[in-house]
């Protein structure tokens, strides 16, 4: 049998002969242009940011559009595509002048028209938009540089709204695109900002292609957060689309990525003994976990109850069990985020310790029946998924009884907007996690709105709550805004809008033998980014 | 024959029909709302209740199955809900992936599994045969992701002979489209190898013991005619059901080794798809794959009579 054995000699020495060659051919060409390869937190898949609040659509928008006003990394308004602006001393006519040599990418110039008709698609559809145009009387364009807004009566969130750094961010758009109605998706996907969307490279589940906008005119101010000079300094920015979170950290590790967005906190240790590597925590403010009731069912439709599971949770048990790392997250007593303007502690402190004892007086005060909490458990985002037992266990120390139900986070998206009964579909309570931006003051943050039926998933219903949010809305003094910020946390406390269950924060890994200069911000900018390898 | 073949092509209908049906149905009546995937994390009631109005979402269940089937019957497998552009465009664009992936695989698997369960079956009982039963088992037994993950490990990460992920279309070249190919073929191949092996292993040892083989030795036949001219061709009909049924097993095998090296094929379209909800494109997709099931299996029928003259439709 010897035929046999020289063809298992054949294909070992094959075998053998596979990796050699590859090894031999490993090298690539060098690309010519300046490429930063980046897997973020997910694939784009709507790119109309208007149409959707989804980050990545959001982060998708912040690459090819600008903004007429921005926030800066001490959380200050700033101009960005406007050049000058003033309030009439009623305070009810804002001029706006747009900077010289704005372009679009199709090399047209941006006028207020342009301007005007992004700003009413982003107000018919953002909740922050829709506040402002409900105090606006008419927009009107004064010559192509320069457009006004007439208010009915004064407004203290104009500059704010305008300069909302998450979603949806009020992007500006060509008038055509525009006037597309807000309920439908854009199809011409031509913007002002920094990079080009590369819609003929665009390959859905595979990668993302912008180029550099050779006529983009950033400001000369040095780039902070979202405002300032939006420097492009690559001529190529690739988001590959990478499901797999281990295969996007050995890519990185191995140099075939530069930027890994949002690596999972388990995978953390394996990227902090990667010497190539650097972990960014980019957004400073970071996010902040959300227990929401629904008020619209048994045991949540009472006030005592509400204040009983309050009074049962605690933020460190939520961040120890899915953040794991005190280095990555905080106990916060702020609902509107620490370390910022309307950071309070009154009211929010409830959060920092649980109390069992006194949710279980509540309930007995309330008459508790131990009708089950139908708990809402998304098992597959690992920044959710140990949010909900540990919920499940402190309530049950509190005196209630609990029933999770375990789902994907896209069923649960849907069930939350459901508001049947829980034993018909419907549901008590959930948790979620927002990006601090979103929640920084009680117009933007949605968990506020006690709108009854308007109101975000839980439709709480409190006239009080709407009449000082209002209040903080039309307030201009800036002290005032603050006393009313704090008189709403208090409120949202004593009603049991919500529960802030724990800041915490997602650091970016990059390569930093690669690239440097990324910024911080609410969301991932690539201006100010360049390679440093040559 | 060809009467043969227009009836089973025939066939098909009923069963897209039925696949058609069932997918439908069983989409719209489990858990989840795709306008409320689309609309964000942070959308309101409000917002969701206009995107499931702008897709149609509202309508009854007879009229979204009648405009569907209406514009299948055109050739139209719609527009995904999410990406704006057609399924047929989405398709298109991951079909190369994934059949360089499945065409690479069963390469590499009939390369080595024919030849080694062959090699065994002749030394049945010898140290190849338990070493290639070996083999076997465990090819079955470790996890496609794990053997993925150690094999990145040990080629991509640490020897960098391989890169970790992604694909390279052949029009860049034949090497960038083989080096980013070889791994998760590797990967893939070992579960198929392991089947195909032990299934020639064990039709080659039947045919092994028949008289016509004795009959062929006895003529003074060299070992290697006996066993590739007459053992072989004998053993073929179960080892080609066998292969047939890994092809087809293989487009959903496909999944976990496409997400593990980043491949952008049908298999992580199919995925992505079902997570999001996006109805048009799971539809299509799944039809799809049934029509090549089917397809797959006639073909499988009809080389049964070049391998067996007694076989006849």
């Amino acid at each position: 049998m010897n035929w046999g054995r020289s063809f298992a000699r054949s294909l070992l020495a094959a075998a053998a002969a596979v990796p050699m060659l590859a090894g031999l051919m490993t090298a690539t060409p060098a690309a010519a242009e300046t490429t930063l390869r980046v897997v973020m937190h997910s694939d784009l898949k709507i790119v109309d940011p208007i149409w959707t609040t989804a980050y990545i659509t959001r982060n998708h928008g912040y690459m090819i559009y600008d903004t007429l006003f921005a926030m800066d990394e001490k959380l200050n308004v700033t101009p960005q595509m406007v050049d000058t602006w003033k309030v009439s001393d009623d305070k009810l006519t804002y001029t706006f002048t747009l900077r010289d040599g704005l372009k679009w990418h199709d090399g047209a110039p941006v006028t207020a028209e342009d301007c005007i008709a992004s700003v009413k698609r982003w107000g018919s559809k953002d909740s922050m938009g829709q506040k402002l145009m409900s105090f606006v009387a008419e927009m009107k364009a004064v010559d192509d540089k320069t457009f006004t807004m007439q208010l009915k009566e004064p407004y203290g969130l104009v500059l704010l709204s305008l300069a909302k750094p998450s979603s949806n961010v009020p992007f500006m758009m060509p008038k055509r695109v525009a006037e597309t109605p807000a309920g439908e998706q854009i199809s011409d996907y031509v913007g002002s900002g920094p990079f080009v969307f590369q819609k003929d490279e665009w390959k859905p589940g595979d990668k993302t292609v912008y180029t550099k906008f050779a006529d983009y005119k950033p400001r000369s101010e040095p780039g902070s957060w979202a405002a300032g000079g939006k420097v492009a300094k690559v001529d190529r920015v690739e988001w590959i689309s990478m499901p797999d979170h281990q295969t996007a950290v050995n890519a990185l590790v191995a140099g075939e990525i530069d930027v890994l967005e949002a690596p999972p906190h388990d995978l953390l240790p394996i990227l902090e003994g990667a010497e190539e590597v650097a972990l960014l925590n980019t957004n400073p403010l970071g996010n902040q976990y959300m227990f929401r009731m629904n008020w619209l069912h048994p045991p949540f439709d009472n006030q005592k109850v509400r204040q009983a599971a309050i009074a049962a949770l605690s933020q460190e048990p939520f961040l120890q069990a899915v953040i794991g790392n005190p280095a990555y997250y905080k106990v916060c007593p702020a609902m509107f985020v620490c370390d910022t303007p309307f950071a309070f502690t009154e009211g929010g402190d409830a959060m920092v310790k649980s109390d069992f004892e006194k949710s279980k007086a509540l309930l007995k005060e309330a008459g508790y029946d131990g009708t089950p909490v139908v708990l809402m458990h998304s098992t597959d985002l690992a920044v959710l998924a140990n949010l909900a037992p540990v919920a499940a266990d402190l309530l049950r120390k509190g005196g209630f009884t609990v029933d999770m139900q375990s789902m994907d986070w896209q069923t649960l998206v849907s069930r939350r907007a459901k508001k049947e009964k829980p034993s018909e579909g419907g549901w008590n309570a959930f948790l979620t996690s927002w990006v601090a931006a979103d929640i920084l003051n009680p117009i933007s943050a949605a968990g506020y709105n006690t709108g009854c039926d308007k109101a975000w998933f839980g439709w709480p219903c409190d006239e009080k709550m709407e009449q000082l949010r209002n209040a903080f809305a039309t307030e201009t003094d800036e002290a005032k805004q603050k006393d009313l910020a704090k008189q709403i946390q208090v409120r949202a406390m004593e009603i049991g809008t919500h529960a802030h269950a724990g800041q915490w924060y997602q650091p970016t890994a990059v390569r930093k033998d690669k690239v440097e200069g990324m910024l911080n911000g609410p969301a991932p900018f690539f201006w100010n980014i360049s390679r440093i390898d040559g | 024959m060809t009467a043969f073949v227009a009836q089973r092509l025939l066939a098909t209908i009923p069963v897209l029909v039925m696949v058609a049906l069932f997918v439908f149905l069983m989409l719209r009546l489990t858990p989840g709302d795709p306008a409320a995937i689309i609309a964000g994390d942070n959308a309101t009631p409000v917002q969701i209740e206009e995107i499931r109005e702008r897709l149609g979402l509202n309508d009854p269940l007879p009229t979204q199955l009648a405009i569907w089937a209406g514009k299948l019957l055109q050739g139209d497998l719609g527009e995904s809900f999410f990406f704006k552009k057609k399924v047929t465009e989405l398709i298109l664009q991951r079909v190369e992936p994934t059949l360089a992936l499945a065409t690479t695989t069963m390469i590499i698997t009939l390369l080595v599994a024919i030849p080694l369960g062959v090699l065994a079956a002749y030394r049945q009982g010898g140290w190849l045969d338990r070493t290639v039963m070996g083999f076997s088992v465990a090819g079955f037994s470790v996890p496609v992701f794990v053997l993925g993950y150690l094999l990145i490990y040990v080629f991509a990460v640490e020897l960098k002979w391989f890169p970790v992920q992604g694909y390279k279309s052949i029009s860049a070249g034949l090497w960038p489209f083989l080096h980013r190919l070889i791994l998760p073929s590797l990967t893939l191949s070992v579960i198929y190898i392991a089947l195909i092996a032990r299934i020639t292993r064990a039709s080659v040892i039947d045919v092994l013991g028949e008289d016509y083989i004795r009959t062929a030795k006895a003529k003074g036949l060299t070992n290697r005619t006996v066993l590739v001219k007459h053992a072989l061709r004998n053993a073929a009909v179960p080892i080609v059901t066998i292969v047939g049924i890994g092809i087809a097993l293989l487009i959903g095998g496909v999944v976990v080794t496409e997400s593990v090296y980043n491949i952008p094929g049908l298999g992580r379209l199919t995925v992505d798809a079902v997570l999001g909800r996006d109805y048009p494109t799971i539809q299509a997709v799944i039809l799809v794959f049934s029509f090549v099931y089917v397809l797959i299996n006639l073909v499988i029928d009809l080389s049964y009579t070049l391998l067996d003259p007694r076989i006849r439709y």
